[in-house]
């Protein structure tokens, strides 16, 4: 195939990818631009050039290590809904763009730690970069028939041209907004189209390869068997083999997190947080479809071309080499898919850490503070341009100049180890609140230091002279020290020796130092809001500790600065309704700091931020104690709101209780009144009688006829006799009310009691030719006290008799024993109990208004002392209307 | 001769009332309650109107109530004959209307003294 076919070819397939980003940019609200699968596609970033071709070199000359790559990222997946999410919550909520702010912000906005991370990031992932160059550069030469074309001079290299398109392409849809936080919609979209193809292609040449070139999978096992180094190629090499396995998988599981790509594609353009509840499952799945034909392809290769350094390759070569050339084309547009994401998103996100980490904070801030909003937002646009060229044209340049001697999975392992360097500071630190920013700088560059020495220096030693020297005999001769086998470890491959080594040295001084170094309050302040945030509320405005002055008009000035105008004037009318504060509020508080720098973060990232708001305002140092004791403070708020507002409730349940009960006592209190006005009232009656007749007597001029003097004298003995039956029943009723009555309890026969109560009583039921019906013979006997039930008995048969038509009345006094009580009734025959008086009969002097009857002789006392008599025997009283006519008065008396 | 009603629900108070105003020659009508006194008084117009306020059925209120109603009682004589001596039990008895709050237990002298005052005036 020619060039200029091949290069048509790919710049068709370009311009499909534009025409995707675009129209996804065009609809980025629409339901299939933000879904679950877009989004684990777009995670599968993570296959780049290295798994579509360097796994089957690595499959193809040493087995299944390959595999470690893709065990660390799917025994995170399911972690990532602890930890992943709780980044991306972090990171939403502060507007972060790149792992460097999330880094720095978690040390308190530290500017050099920043930038620190950019340098990472960059020595890590730029040389990767120019990997995929080459990786595009050599299959487009494997696949042109000009084989005797070599490139002479830039000019005229297709990689060249092919890789300032995709920096055209990752400027026009990168850089669209001043805001890095915000979403990249074409590029996830393309991203994820680009991660169907590749999968789609390399399962096609998978399928090809074992089932049309080869009889299936057996085919090739039972054919790749009989060659020499079968077993080395399907073990993991024993005990050492395994530590080699081990780290790489914690290698990989560290980069799924670090990689600036994928925290870009992860964390950054995530825009729905159940987004990972699919992607826990699906991405795992997507790397496993990856890996199925990987071995087989290598093994294939292995039996029909044999060429080791071309194992790469393989599958670029099989189908050729057949003659189909068609699905040679389909597989590198596969590879060269996986090759433009990993490019495009890598570049965007290192370049947005470079502008905003590197080359804001360290030179333009004072250039943006004095200059014109709407060119700020041009040269942060232009810087982040020049930013992607650069970096693509530095990894280009490496790889004309380093790369030829390169594997894939060389410097795609070196990269990983680079980027491992960040893990301590990341992964503790979201868990560790301790963690300081200098011991994490300490961490980092010695980390830096150990890999340089294991694995940089020897490898680039080794690529450029082709000498063994160093790591033969190690530095200055001394074996402890050889780059490959430090302290004598020689038993595992470099890269993972290097991890090792790099990593307990970069744990150690993190740990060590965070405790030996006290970070400053903000730094605490941010660690706190990192390990606390359990939900949302925790990392709302109010989380940031801040003291100080700061007029909300010099904050707005620095904010229109970036912003613009309309903005600002946006979020801050936010803002303040948010909070419920006055549109012209003066002066800044915690919150609004916090809001702003937030806002600002994006832009410019969070370094420059903390920078740009503290010129404006005039901040107080608070110590760290302080800083502990607010946030202790706030964390015990919400505990302590809690419990308010259960004691809140508790103290409502008292109140209306003592409500209750002062009602009670009010209403106890006015009946207590009542009583006392109607016991008054009712000794005065018959005190006036008797003051009365006596005057009368004792003025008689002896004119006063005999009968009427009589009947004086009469009345008088009657009033003396009901003022002293009166006074003793209030005092009774009293001592039995307040229980200072011993009641007398024996065993007694209730036939016997009932007998004697009825002989009592005989004479005035015959007066008036009532009848006394007692007729129950059988005995039964309970424990009472007997004077005080015949007590009862009496008043309530003789108010029976009162009631009572004379002559024809019928009283009828019966018992018997019902579960566990003996209960005794007394029935009369007389007009009963009008129904609205039967609540409160048994209350201390009611009687019925509707008595139309001659006052009766009693106090008005009688009930309410039977019942308290039977009461003070745990027994019931009560009173029922007959259905024809008559009451019937009966109690309980439990048996003892 | 100059008449008066008693209303009171216990005899043996009514009975030194009626005895000691026959003395002193009122036309003396007894009523048990309330709608007794009522009874009496639609054929007969007294000059004086004695009245208890415990009673049953109709009390000592609702009774002067009824009283003050009739255009024909206008120049009849009330006066309120009770054990209730609280002050604010005067107050409203004399709010209502009456011409006089006296109180129980009573001298039979101040009574007769007191009525026959207020018929004078």
């Amino acid at each position: 195939m020619s060039n200029y076919v091949l290069f048509i070819i790919i710049i068709i397939y370009l311009a499909a990818l534009f025409f995707i980003a675009f129209i996804a940019e065009k609809n980025s609200k629409s339901k299939w631009v933000n879904n679950t699968i877009v989004y684990t596609l777009s995670l599968a970033v993570y296959c780049t050039a290295w798994t579509y071709y360097g796994s089957i070199g690595i499959a193809a000359n040493s087995g299944i290590n390959f595999l470690p790559i893709y065990l660390g990222p799917v025994i995170a997946a399911p972690l990532w809904i602890v930890v992943l999410r709780k980044i991306i919550r972090i990171s939403k909520q502060h507007k972060i763009s790149s792992i460097a702010d999330f880094i720095s912000l978690r040390y308190g906005n530290h500017r050099f730690l920043g930038a620190l991370v950019t340098i990472v990031c960059l020595m890590a992932i730029v040389p990767y970069i120019s990997l995929q160059l080459k990786a595009v550069s050599e299959t487009f030469q494997i696949l042109s028939d000009d084989t005797s074309y070599v490139s002479t001079s830039v000019y005229d290299d297709s990689t060249f041209y092919i890789a300032l398109l995709l920096a055209v392409f990752a400027t026009f849809f990168g850089t669209q907004t001043t805001d890095a936080s915000e979403k990249h919609k074409g590029i996830v979209m393309s991203v994820a189209f680009e991660s169907i193809i590749k999968l789609t292609f390399f399962l096609f040449v998978g399928i090809y390869v074992t089932y049309i070139l080869f009889d299936g999978t057996e085919d090739i096992y039972s054919k790749m068997s009989q060659s020499e180094n079968f077993k080395s190629l399907i073990t993991i090499d024993g005990f050492e083999g395994g530590f080699n396995w081990l780290y790489t998988i914690m290698l990989s599981f560290m980069a799924i997190f670090l990689l600036p790509r994928q925290f870009q594609v992860s964390v950054v353009e995530n825009v729905r947080e159940k987004h990972l509840k699919g992607a826990i499952w699906m991405f795992p799945l997507y790397l496993l479809l990856f890996n199925v034909f990987v071995i087989f392809i290598a093994w294939a290769g292995n039996l029909t071309i044999g060429n080791a350094d071309q194992a790469e390759y393989y599958a670029l070569l099989l189908p050729l080499q057949n003659g189909n050339t068609f699905l040679s084309v389909l597989v590198f547009l596969g590879g060269f898919s996986a090759v433009i994401s990993m490019v495009v998103v890598a570049t965007l996100a290192l370049s947005t850490m470079v502008s905003n980490n590197l080359v804001i904070p360290y030179g333009f801030l004072d250039y943006f503070v004095k200059s014109h909003p709407e060119r700020n937002a041009k040269y942060i646009k232009n810087i982040r341009r020049i930013s992607i060229f650069s970096i693509i044209i530095i990894a280009y340049a490496f790889y004309v100049n380093f790369s030829f001697e390169l594997s894939l999975y060389s410097i795609g392992l070196m990269a990983f180890v680079i980027i491992a360097q960040l893990a301590p500071s990341f992964f503790i630190g979201l868990f560790w609140n301790r963690g300081s920013s200098k011991a994490t700088i300490i961490g980092i560059i010695a980390g830096l230091v150990v890999v340089f020495y294991t694995l940089i220096l020897p490898f680039s030693i080794q690529a450029l002279t082709g000498s063994e020297e160093l790591v033969q005999n190690g530095l200055n001769h001394v074996k402890v020290l050889r780059p490959h086998a430090l302290f004598g470890i020689d038993f595992l491959s470099p890269p993972a020796h290097a991890f090792f080594w790099s990593l307990l040295v970069n744990v150690f001084c993190y740990v060590t130092f965070s405790v030996l170094i006290k970070g400053n309050y903000r730094e605490r302040n941010y660690a706190e809001m990192y390990v606390d945030s359990r939900n949302y509320s925790d990392l709302q405005d109010g989380a940031l500790v801040w003291k100080g002055e700061a007029y909300v008009a010099e904050i707005k000035k620095v904010l229109i600065k970036f912003l613009g105008e309309a903005r600002t004037e946006r979020a801050l009318n936010l803002f303040f309704r948010k909070y419920d504060l006055p549109l012209d509020t003066q002066m800044a508080d915690a919150r609004l700091i916090n809001f702003s720098e937030k806002l600002l973060t994006g832009s410019i990232g969070s370094a420059s931020a903390k920078i740009l708001i503290s010129s404006v305002v005039k901040e107080d140092e608070v110590s760290l104690v302080e800083v502990l004791k607010i946030l202790e403070e706030s964390k015990e708020t919400i505990a302590r709101n809690k419990l308010l507002r259960d004691k809140s409730n508790e103290l409502t349940k008292l109140t209306n209780q003592l409500k209750e009960a002062n009602e009670e006592l009010l209403k106890k209190d006015k009946q207590k009144d009542e009583f006392l006005d109607t016991v008054a009232h009712e000794l005065k009656t018959p005190i006036t009688g008797i003051r009365a007749t006596t005057e009368l007597l004792m003025d008689d001029d002896d004119d006063m006829p005999p009968e009427i003097k009589g009947q004086f004298l009469k009345n008088m003995l009657q009033d003396s006799d009901r003022l002293s039956r009166l006074i003793h029943n209030i005092l009774d009723f009293e001592k039995l009310s307040k229980g200072r009555t011993q009641l007398n309890i024996q065993r007694h026969n209730i036939r016997h009691t009932i007998q004697k109560t009825v002989d009592s009583l005989y004479h005035i039921a015959d007066k008036k030719q009532v009848k006394l019906i007692h007729s129950n013979l059988s005995d039964v006997y309970a424990e009472y006290d007997e004077d005080r039930i015949v007590q009862v008995l009496t008043n309530l048969m003789s108010n029976a008799i009162k009631f009572c038509n004379a002559k024809k009345g019928k009283i009828v006094v019966d018992y018997k024993y019902d579960k566990g009580f003996l209960e005794v009734t007394v029935k009369d025959n007389g007009k009963g109990i009008p129904n609205q008086d039967m609540p409160y009969i048994f209350d201390k002097f009611y009687q019925s208004k509707n008595q139309n009857i001659q006052k009766p002789e009693g106090s008005g006392l009688g009930l309410a002392i039977c019942k308290q008599i039977v009461e003070n025997h745990n027994g019931k009283i009560w009173a029922k209307n007959s259905q024809k006519s008559g009451v019937t008065f009966g109690f309980k008396l439990p048996f003892k | 001769m100059k008449k008066i009603v008693i209303v009171d629900d216990e005899p043996n108070i009514v009975m030194t009332l009626e005895y000691t105003f026959k003395k002193h020659n009122f036309e003396v009508y007894i009523a048990r309650d309330g709608s007794e006194a009522l009874e009496i008084l639609e054929r007969v117009v007294p000059d004086v109107i004695m009245l208890d306020i415990m009673m049953p059925k109709v009390d000592g209120y609702q009774t002067l109530k009824a009283i003050k109603d009739n255009n024909q009682l206008k120049d009849t004589k009330v006066v309120f004959l009770t054990a209730k001596n609280k002050a604010s039990d005067i107050e409203k008895g004399l709010k209502l209307g009456a011409d006089k709050y006296l109180t129980k237990p009573f001298s039979i002298k101040k009574i007769v003294s007191e009525i026959n005052e207020l018929i004078a005036s």
